[in-house]
């Protein structure tokens, strides 16, 4: 690397990468050139053929055709160690550090520092650790033990990692999807501080926002194409959307123009032990009912205790006006309420399943023709759903864990519309989700709504939720801080109300 | 190019490549030995292996469902006792059911640690295989049990009986084997063993009872075992206390050659039954061959260490990766 960090000639080039799998082309001629001090967007809907191409760059997949240059040097990457021995070093959205031990031990794992004997040196791996963690100006020392870290800090933990190898290119994935603003800023800097020692940096995020508060050019995927590559200060979001959807989209406030129904599900001073208290609000027929508040305010929580998986310690849980207890899952379907879990992959889904048993999995008991499960009445259902939310699969044999996140998201939706639910729980509705997919999610919850379903969505992203809301809870620390309509609601005044702060004595 | 061959080879081997070398094997067999494959060794074959088969049958469930049971040798063990001792005693018709009460009462025990206790598996059921051969020798006061009038009980029907030229056992094991098939795969409580197996959490999301789902594998297992153990009792009429000793190993080495995963959610009645039989005729092949019978225990091992292998690398399309 030379001393000028503008060096024009890029650190990593990618060329007409092709790579199929059986039955899909996931990357289709793909193109990608890192300048050494850039930051590079790589950007599509999920299934655009992001995580293959990375996986391509990082020694998983081999590809079928094209060509991978580091520093214009044709080279095939055998393995994620040659990918690291070529510089090439990953931050993955899921850590993969080992909790038990010390920030230094996971950063040196695998090559700590030696004296004679083969004992390790710990003097040289501590002060190593702290001189690498100074650049990162983080508010921890290499003797912390990583599992009480946060999770962002443990984010710094893997950049840390990787900085420890001089690296030509570091790629991002998704690296704030847990990280508060203040974190976000630290990580911002790392970045930037990465930039200027002339590292190409590949960074992927579906956060408009960060990507042009952040990058120089933008590479835009879409169905496992190269679309483009634009230059981040001479674009706008509308014309990336287009670019990575073919459309734009749509995030202004929606509130229903629909006449409202009964109330279909009150809460009145629902609690469960430290998790949440005194909790209050009653959520209508064709109304969306939002909830908003930081990680750990007691919205999930709540959401488990009214779908049986959770037992309150105190309050009352009316249904149609009827007061309800819900002992099990099994309790609160059969009243009509379903919940589509925020994990997806862990609780949503059983991921080596094909589409349409996930999909039947709640009511497969009812389904059936003698003492056999129906699969005429299966696929029916699956045909139903499979249209009605456009979900993109090749048929109702494929395994549930070959589609993009957007479509998996349909399924779980769908399994639970199939059980025509009174009031349907969506917790975090679109995490992990690519914009094209979202705003169809978000549609959708509109429709429901229309349709005349209760439904509660909670959700971390502001502007998700204001976008479905009709009505806000906010809720900070297992309390419901207020409700807002979505007439008085503001940016400003729901910040306020989920950190805690009461309206009134705020400035 | 070379390379791609390499991989391509390297992944149809990882994917076949139990029924790969099963086939190559038959073949060296039946070329060192015609014997191997005339229709009377063949039979043989299926009905020496009936025993274990149906055993692996009901492990299936379990092994699908998440879970393992270390436990049913020593259940046969116990059942095979249990029948042959109060054959005497309260006669045949009230001893089979007798006996399908108790195992089936061992099995509903460890469903119920397992299933509803939440408990390791692999803990409680190795632990049952010591306390339950406990059980049998308590029982027997560790005697050998012998039916006194072995010429004059019709209970030896099971074991020894043939009906249209086809021993009963064999037809035990098909008929078994067709309805456990359906009931895994057709069926609603199949499914559920199957979401269970493949995603506890999801299942419990989708409101399906896993304690209860994990508790009758446990119940079919044990049903099996008993099965199994009225086989052996038919055959013999006559047991030492250790009669099922081992098969727990034999057993899983069937249901996983079969291809069904460890980690659970899947695997099927008939790839059981294909794993059943191929290591029925590795073993008598073995034996043909004039190697003694105890060479069969290590093969048994390197079969789990060869099938596990070929499962995980079938998984990650290579035969050695540097990442799990």
């Amino acid at each position: 690397m030379t001393d000028d960090v503008r060096d024009p000639r890029p650190v990593l080039r990618l060329e007409g990468i092709v790579k199929t799998f059986p039955g899909v082309r996931a990357l289709d001629g793909v193109a990608l050139s890192v300048l050494a001090g850039e930051v590079h967007a790589l950007m599509g809907e999920n299934g655009a053929g992001k995580s293959t191409l990375m996986k391509v760059l990082g020694g998983l997949h081999q590809p079928d055709e094209g060509t991978i240059y580091i520093a214009e040097r044709p080279v095939k990457m055998t393995s994620p160690m040659h990918a690291k021995a070529e510089g090439v070093v990953f931050i993955h959205q899921e850590l993969s550090l080992a909790d038990e031990l010390t920030v230094a031990e996971n950063i040196f794992l695998g090559a700590l520092p030696r004296k004679s004997l083969g004992r390790v040196d710990w003097a040289r791996l501590y002060g190593d650790t702290d001189r690498i963690l100074s650049r990162l100006n983080v508010g921890f020392d290499a003797k912390t033990r990583v599992g009480d870290l946060s999770i962002a800090n443990q984010q710094m933990v893997e950049i840390a990692r990787a900085l420890t190898v001089d690296p030509r290119a570091v790629i991002f994935d998704e690296p704030t999807a847990s990280l508060t603003d203040a974190e976000k800023v630290v990580l911002f800097e790392v970045i930037a501080d990465l930039q200027a020692r002339g590292v190409g940096v590949i960074y992927i995020s579906h956060r408009m926002e960060e990507i042009f508060r952040i990058t120089d050019r933008i590479t835009v995927l879409r169905d496992g194409q190269y679309r483009g590559t634009l230059n981040t200060a001479e674009t706008n979001e509308e014309e990336v959307t287009q670019l990575m959807i073919g459309r734009s989209l749509d995030l202004s406030r929606n509130a229903s123009h629909h006449e409202l129904g009964e109330i279909a599900l009150e809460v009145r001073g629902l609690s469960c032990g430290k998790l949440f208290h005194d909790v209050d609000f009653h959520v209508r027929r064709g109304e969306v009912l939002g909830f908003y508040g930081l990680v750990g305010a007691g919205r999930t929580e709540i959401a488990e205790t009214l779908f049986g998986l959770r037992e309150p310690s105190a309050g009352e849980i009316l249904l149609n006006g009827e007061s309800v207890r819900i002992a099990s899952p099994q309790d609160a379907i059969a009243r009509g309420i379903s919940l589509v879990p925020e994990d997806r992959k862990g609780q949503g889904l059983v991921l080596g399943m094909n589409c349409r048993d996930n999909m039947t999995l709640p009511q497969v008991g009812a389904l059936r023709s003698g003492p056999f499960v129906s699969g005429g009445a299966e696929v029916e259902i699956f045909d139903k759903y499979h249209k009605k939310l456009d979900i993109r699969t090749p048929g109702w044999r494929q395994t549930v864990g070959n589609l993009s996140g957007g479509n998996q998201q349909k399924i779980v939706i769908g399994k639970w519309l199939s059980m025509h639910p009174e009031v349907l729980i969506v917790d975090e509705p679109t995490r992990g989700i690519d914009v094209g997919s979202k705003s169809e999610i978000h549609n959708l919850i509109r429709d429901l709504a229309a349709q005349g379903y209760a439904v509660i969505v909670i959700s971390s992203e502001m502007p998700e939720v204001l976008h479905v809301s009709d009505r806000i809870v906010a809720m900070f620390s297992g309390q419901v801080m207020r409700t807002f309509t979505s007439e008085e609601v503001t940016e400003d005044s729901l910040i306020q109300a989920i950190s805690g702060i009461e309206p009134g004595r705020a400035a | 190019m070379a390379d791609m061959t390499r991989e391509r080879i390297g992944g149809l081997l990882a994917r076949q490549g139990i029924l790969i070398a099963f086939v190559a094997f038959m073949i060296v067999f039946a070329l060192a030995n015609p014997r191997f494959i005339a229709v009377d060794n063949i039979l043989g074959v299926v009905r020496s292996t009936a025993i274990l088969g149906v055993i692996a049958l009901g492990v299936t469930f379990v092994v699908i469902g998440g879970n393992l049971d270390l436990s049913v040798g020593s259940m046969m063990s116990f059942s095979t006792i249990v029948v042959l001792d109060l054959h005497d005693k309260i006669g045949p018709a009230l001893a089979i059911p007798a006996m399908f009460a108790l195992t089936l009462g061992l099995g509903a025990f460890i469903g119920f640690l397992v299933g509803y206790l939440k408990l390791n598996s692999l803990i409680v059921t190795l632990g049952m295989l010591s306390a339950i051969h406990g059980l049998t020798l308590t029982w027997s006061g560790g005697k050998n049990m012998d039916i006194a009038d072995k010429e004059g009980t019709w209970f030896s029907v099971f074991g020894q009986g043939s009906v249209l030229g086809l021993p009963v056992p064999i037809l035990i094991f098909a008929l078994l084997a067709v309805v456990l098939s359906l009931l895994l795969s057709r069926t609603p409580f199949g499914r559920k063993v199957y979401a269970v197996g493949g995603n506890g959490t999801a299942a419990v999301f989708s409101g399906i009872p896993r304690a209860r789902v994990v508790f009758l594998t446990y119940l079919v297992s044990s049903g099996c075992v008993a099965v199994a153990g009225l086989l052996q009792a038919s055959r013999s009429l006559g047991s030492q206390n250790t009669v099922g000793q081992g098969l727990e190993l034999e057993v899983l080495a069937a249901v996983i050659l079969g291809g069904a995963s460890l980690l659970g959610g899947s695997g099927t009645v008939f790839k059981t039954v294909i794993g059943v039989l191929i290591l029925g005729f590795i073993q008598n092949g073995l034996l043909l061959m004039g190697l003694a019978f105890y060479v069969q225990y290590v093969v048994t091992w390197v079969i789990i260490v060869l099938a596990v292998w070929l499962d995980v690398a079938a998984k990650r399309g290579r035969l050695l990766s540097p990442i799990a």
